[in-house]
């Protein structure tokens, strides 16, 4: 809780102070205009009044309304920035703090749920807010105000004001036990439904092949009719609301007016006019009683779900970061692209196994380190305790001779370029995704050095073809470029770093033979002195590499070049045949 | 903790698209009419009830006008109670009435409306499986999917409060107008100016505000936009301390959104203190006409208590037909949408002379006869390819990505019809075989894995009914499943969910496990083995082989080590058949095959 309104700055809340007294002003204003109404009836009652002094009360009566809109719009627009500003600062605040996560908290929270967070979460808590300035401060001012007003008079009234609250309260209870659960299952069925949905659509190949798509039809008719039901019963119960609530007002002014002519009837003559202008007024008020307790109650209603989101908030915002920063900026001058791992084992946080065990290895500046084995033997693993997404459980990785934990985060990954095995491009130009991460001022010549990478990467011809060349937009996520092009410029963004080390996470498995040939020959000889570490599947890929290392089940079942492995490492000597008849191995 | 509900609308996707508007509104509710035929009797039903509260609510004021005149007239002279009495009972006979209508009006219009989005809800499942495949080429799920639940359930509600709240505003609107004048015509002009006047003013500002809530919209949907993406590409943002890049981006975004949000929320807040200031503007001048012609006898006091009731009632409505015409907008936009894919084409129909081939007595003949086919008229990509294929051989297609392997998919499964030309099956067109019969002749196995939240038993056994559980277990042993499978604690009835432990390999296993099931003398596997490592293709080939014993097989690859003891390679690029051939007539032929498959060795 603390965590979330704490983004609620000291220049909101004396605004929210000054929110606090115009709504008094602007109860006392709307409380007075019954008040003018009965001078009126008055009036109006007694014989011999004069018509001027109706004018007069009339255009008092006025004042009173405009004055009352006055404030209305001042709080309106007081709320307006303030709620506006809140939730600028606490996405801004969300967004920062989700920047510190490391992999391990993405994970934890998972993404789709992280943007939910900072979306539609903070939409709800901002709308509370808002809300919350107008009508949670407005009305129980009102409601008492005017029940204060009210309890001077009869006290038959009163009584009737109150059992017409008590029966709102009744119907508030029963929406609260028997409606607002099957509310909350309206997301879960159709979250249902959309699942089923998703799944015949993704499969939908599979689904023709079988003949499946009676059986496809039966799973969604179960899906929709749970949903419908459900439906039907939370709507059901809210067409009660309506006629509900018109029925307690009319009965409340009726009730009003009723014991009103016995009240009259039975007082002395010289109170009855009084008596009478009283009736009016008291309806008046009594209706602004019933109308705060019902903004009250929406209030109420919306509460619990604002609560969640609250909550949710709260929890990402109070999560640290598993990884801390060390305080290392630079490594040793003359040393450059060292990678050592020192018996590393490492499972991940709160899984049972570990995923790599007593892995030790080193690779010097400038060579090419080829990781292989089976899906799930740990090879990403591996490259993602080097790029610090996560930390080792037991032993060490040093970068530069120094423990990569020891660094400052910007300054390891600065030696790094990194390419994931599934490519992401952001919005912007060709040249923004190639630069990223880097200012403006950093390359001499940013355009040059981007033709450059791309080139090595392989990615002039299609680049230099698109519209505007380097100049050209990628759309949110690189929906319009293709996969192997993706995956050419992600390459070029890593080789533009010009990096000590380059990683590549089973990069090129995504390219063809023909481009993922041309791509590493270019690569060994335009980034001489880059250390390379490249997770493959294919053996072409990696087979002139300077050390192969062979991961099996989370161990090194071998370390050497080809030629090497395929006599001294079975499990090697697996794969390679798996892919290549073995005359073509030798 | 990450139950992610949200309870006053279920909305799925991004709402940042401009659906509100329909194309044509008048042509939507014409089909949508259309489709709801069967429920006209009871939305007439709907319709009347609503008109007759309307009425009711309307009688009211006039009563509580009598019942003031009698207090009124009665202040000196004494009260007649019984009188009171009368019009007090028969009031609370017209509340009651009324409030039963109203709420027959809603029970009658939630059912409607929720039935009828369930049936279209339905319409688009049924849809969804009559389609050609060419339709999932060019259009996304999410789009799809965005139909079946935003658009029903949007159209579901609009609808629900539109007719309704529309017959009601309408009748409340027409009736207080008739009511006033023959209450009073001086005080029903009074009010109904007054209330033109407020009304006017509040038509001023939102026309002129309408720009800021289309600007908050789209910062809202650039601030979304931008969040997704850092969020989905966290390694990479980390990975290039692109954190400052990204705030700055956000930042500036940030600041854009507060503008237009404050701005929109402002105003968005300005209209109920506004529609409160024409109320109690009309309630003033009610008041003040009122006392005036009171006082020069024109009127009764009950005249003054009526009008401010009725003021009420007819500013009330003038905002409610406002609200439901939008809300028929909307209706009408969800509508469009749900109607626009319904009404797709449909799979062209099936000959009436098909014939019925037993799945059972196949040996597994394929020929391909002059076949031509083109995703587009004018674009052929399979020109007069002919090849023949006998029973228990295996075929494999190759090529680049994107050079149209699943072409030749497409074309035996009948996922697309062939241009003209036929392909046979022991000698059969297949055109002249039903697509279910054509189904049933080949297992499949795909690149990407598909697999369905359910247990590990429904994923293998799918739509097939009386599979044995020894027939499972045997082609769980088959694959070398059966140990990963008796490891989990509820073994087949494990349910594969999102967070299952399950890894790409043991997907693969288990969707081959479902083709052994399924034991059709033909056999597809599209680049099945290529998200798998080569180690586990090993076990998956072996699999394989087992399954590919006595079928005919038409195997894609990526990896040309899987396809050299083919019987037959064809060679495939931009879209077409380029060469076919064994692994040694092709590479002997020097062709692009043989480029493809050397460029492989070569050194980098």
């Amino acid at each position: 809780m603390t965590a979330v309104f704490k983004y609620l700055k000291a220049g909101a809340w004396a605004a929210i102070c000054v929110c606090f007294a115009l709504i008094f002003a602007q109860v006392w204003l709307d409380l007075k205009l019954p008040d003018y109404m009965a001078e009126i009836t008055t009036l109006v009652q007694t014989p011999g009044s004069v018509m001027r002094d109706v004018w007069i009360a009339g255009a008092k009566m006025l004042v009173c309304c405009l004055a009352s809109v006055a404030t209305s719009v001042a709080v309106g627009f007081i709320s307006a920035r303030v709620a506006a500003g809140f939730s600028r600062d606490l996405r801004g605040g969300l967004f920062a703090h989700v920047e510190n996560f490391t992999m391990e908290e993405i994970g934890g929270f998972s993404t789709a749920s992280l943007i939910t967070r900072t979306t539609n979460d903070i939409t709800q808590v901002q709308m509370l807010v808002a809300m919350g300035l107008q009508i949670i401060i407005r009305a129980p001012i009102m409601a008492v105000w005017a029940m204060l007003k009210i309890s001077a008079k009869q006290w038959e009234w009163t009584a009737l004001v109150g059992a017409a609250i008590g029966a709102m309260i009744l119907l508030i209870v029963f929406m609260m036990i028997y409606a607002l659960p099957k509310f909350r299952k309206i997301q879960t069925l159709t979250d249902n439904l959309n699942r089923v949905t998703r799944e015949n659509l993704t499969g939908i190949r599979v689904v023709r092949a079988y003949n499946a798509d009676k059986y496809e039809e039966g799973k969604f008719e179960t899906a929709n009719h749970e949903l419908t039901d459900n439906n039907l019963k939370v709507f059901s119960a809210m067409a009660v609301f309506m006629p509900f609530i018109s029925i307690v007002i009319n009965g409340m002014s009726l009730g009003i007016y009723w014991i009103g002519a016995y009240l009259i009837d039975a007082a002395p003559i010289t109170d009855k006019i009084t008596l009478f202008a009283d009736m009016i007024t008291f309806s008046s008020y009594s209706m602004q009683v019933l109308m705060s307790f019902m903004m009250l109650v929406m209030i109420f209603v919306m509460l619990p779900r604002v609560m969640v989101s609250v909550r949710r908030i709260a929890e990402v915002l109070t999560t640290e970061p598993r990884i801390r920063d060390g305080n290392v900026t630079e490594s040793p001058a003359g040393v450059s692209g060292e990678i050592e791992f020192k018996n590393v084992s490492f499972k991940y946080p709160g899984a049972e196994d570990y995923v790599l065990r007593e892995v030790t290895f080193s690779a010097k500046r400038g060579e090419t380190v080829a990781i292989i084995g089976s899906t799930g033997s740990g090879k990403s693993s591996l490259l993602n305790l080097v790029t610090r997404f996560y930390d080792t459980t037991e032993g060490s990785v040093s970068v530069d001779g120094i423990d990569v934990r020891d660094y400052t985060q910007e300054a390891l990954r600065n030696k790094l370029g990194y390419v994931p095995q599934r490519a992401i491009l952001f919005k912007g130009t060709v040249t923004d995704n190639v630069k990223f991460g880097f200012s403006a001022s950093s390359h001499s010549d940013v355009l040059g050095d981007v033709k450059k990478a791309v080139s090595i990467a392989q990615g002039t011809d299609f680049v230099e073809a698109m519209s505007d060349g380097y100049e050209s937009a990628i759309s949110q996520g690189g929906t319009n470029v293709s996969g192997g092009q993706k995956q050419r410029l992600s390459i070029a963004r890593a080789i533009y770093r010009n990096p000590e080390i380059l990683i590549f996470d089973d990069t090129f498995s995504a390219l063809d033979y023909k481009t993922d040939r041309a791509l590493r020959s270019t690569l060994k000889r335009e980034t001489s002195g880059i250390t390379s570490l490249i997770v493959a599947q294919r053996i072409g890929t990696i087979r002139d590499a300077d050390k192969i290392l062979v991961l099996d089940g989370g161990r090194l079942a071998g370390i050497g070049k080809h030629s090497e492995l395929m006599n001294s490492c079975e499990v090697y000597r697996e794969i390679a045949l798996s892919q290549l008849s073995e005359e073509e191995l030798v | 903790m990450n139950d992610e509900y949200e309870f006053g609308s279920a909305k799925t996707g991004d709402d940042d698209r401009d659906d509100d508007k329909p194309e044509n509104f008048k042509e939507a509710w014409i089909k949508l009419l259309r489709y709801s035929k069967a429920y006209f009797p009871v939305l007439i039903i709907a319709v009347i009830c609503s008109a007759a509260s309307s009425i009711l609510t309307l009688i009211g004021p006039d009563k509580l006008r009598e019942l003031t005149n009698l207090v009124t007239d009665g202040l000196l002279s004494g009260i007649d109670l019984a009188a009171v009495g009368t019009i007090a009972v028969s009031l609370i006979v017209l509340y009651s009435v009324g409030a039963v209508l109203s709420f027959a009006q809603g029970i009658t219009m939630t059912v409607v409306s929720q039935k009828l989005s369930k049936n279209l809800r339905t319409s688009i499942s049924k849809k969804i499986n009559r389609l050609p495949l060419k339709y999932y080429d060019s259009n996304s799920y999410g789009d799809i999917l965005s139909r079946v639940t935003n658009d029903t359930d949007t159209l579901g509600n609009s609808l629900n409060q539109s007719i309704g709240q529309l017959v009601h505003a309408a009748a409340m609107f027409i009736g207080s107008i008739i009511m006033m004048f023959k209450t009073n015509p001086q005080m029903a002009v009074t009010a109904v100016a007054s209330t033109i006047l407020g009304f006017g003013v509040m038509i001023l500002i939102v026309s002129r505000t309408q720009k800021y809530f289309k600007q908050n919209q789209d910062n809202l949907g650039d601030i979304n936009g931008h969040i997704e993406e850092i969020y989905a590409g966290h390694n990479i943002v980390k990975a290039y301390n692109g954190e400052r890049g990204a705030k700055q981006t956000f930042d500036e975004i940030n600041d854009r959104l507060y503008e237009s949000n404050w701005k929109s929320q402002f105003l968005s807040g300005l209209m109920m203190p506004l529609m409160g200031f024409i109320g109690n503007f009309g309630y003033v001048a009610v008041c003040v006409v009122g006392a005036y012609l009171v006082m020069h006898s024109v009127i009764t006091f009950g005249v003054i208590v009526a009008f401010m009731i009725y003021i009420r009632l007819f500013t009330q409505p003038l905002s409610q037909m406002a609200q439901s015409f939008t809300s028929m907008q909307s209706t009408a936009a969800a509508a469009e949408r749900v109607f626009e894919f319904i009404d797709e084409a449909d799979m062209p129909p099936e000959r009436e002379t098909l014939t019925a081939v037993d799945c059972a007595k196949i040996r597994g003949d394929v020929s391909f006869n002059n076949v031509v086919f083109g995703y587009s008229e004018d674009k052929t990509v399979i020109n007069d390819f002919s090849a023949n294929v006998k029973a228990g051989q295996k075929v494999a297609i190759v090529g680049p990505t994107g050079a149209g392997k699943t072409t030749m998919v497409n074309l035996l499964m009948r996922f697309y019809e062939i241009g003209s030309g036929e392909i046979t099956i022991d000698g059969t067109s297949i055109s002249q075989i039903s697509r279910e019969n054509v189904h049933d002749m080949f297992c499949m196995v795909l690149q990407d894995t598909w697999l369905f939240e359910g247990t590990i038993r429904e994923n293998i056994v799918y739509s097939k009914r009386d599979v044995s559980d020894a027939s499972i277990d045997a082609a769980c042993n088959a694959v070398g499943l059966d140990h990963y499978i008796r490891s989990l604690p509820k073994g087949y009835d494990t349910i594969l969910g999102d967070n299952a432990n399950i890894s790409a390999g043991q997907r693969q296993l288990l969707t081959i496990a479902r083709a052994m099931i399924q034991n059709s003398p033909l056999l597809i596997l599209d680049e099945a083995t290529s998200s798998v490592d080569t180690r586990t293709e090993l076990l998956v080939q072996n699999a394989m082989d087992a399954l590919t014993v006595g079928r005919t097989s038409f195997v894609i690859a990526h990896r040309l080590s899987t396809v050299r003891n083919a019987d037959l390679i064809l060679v495939m690029r931009d879209g077409g058949i380029t060469e076919q051939g064994t692994h040694v007539e092709l590479l002997s032929r020097g062709g692009f095959y043989a480029e493809l498959y050397n460029s492989q060795f070569e050194d980098s």
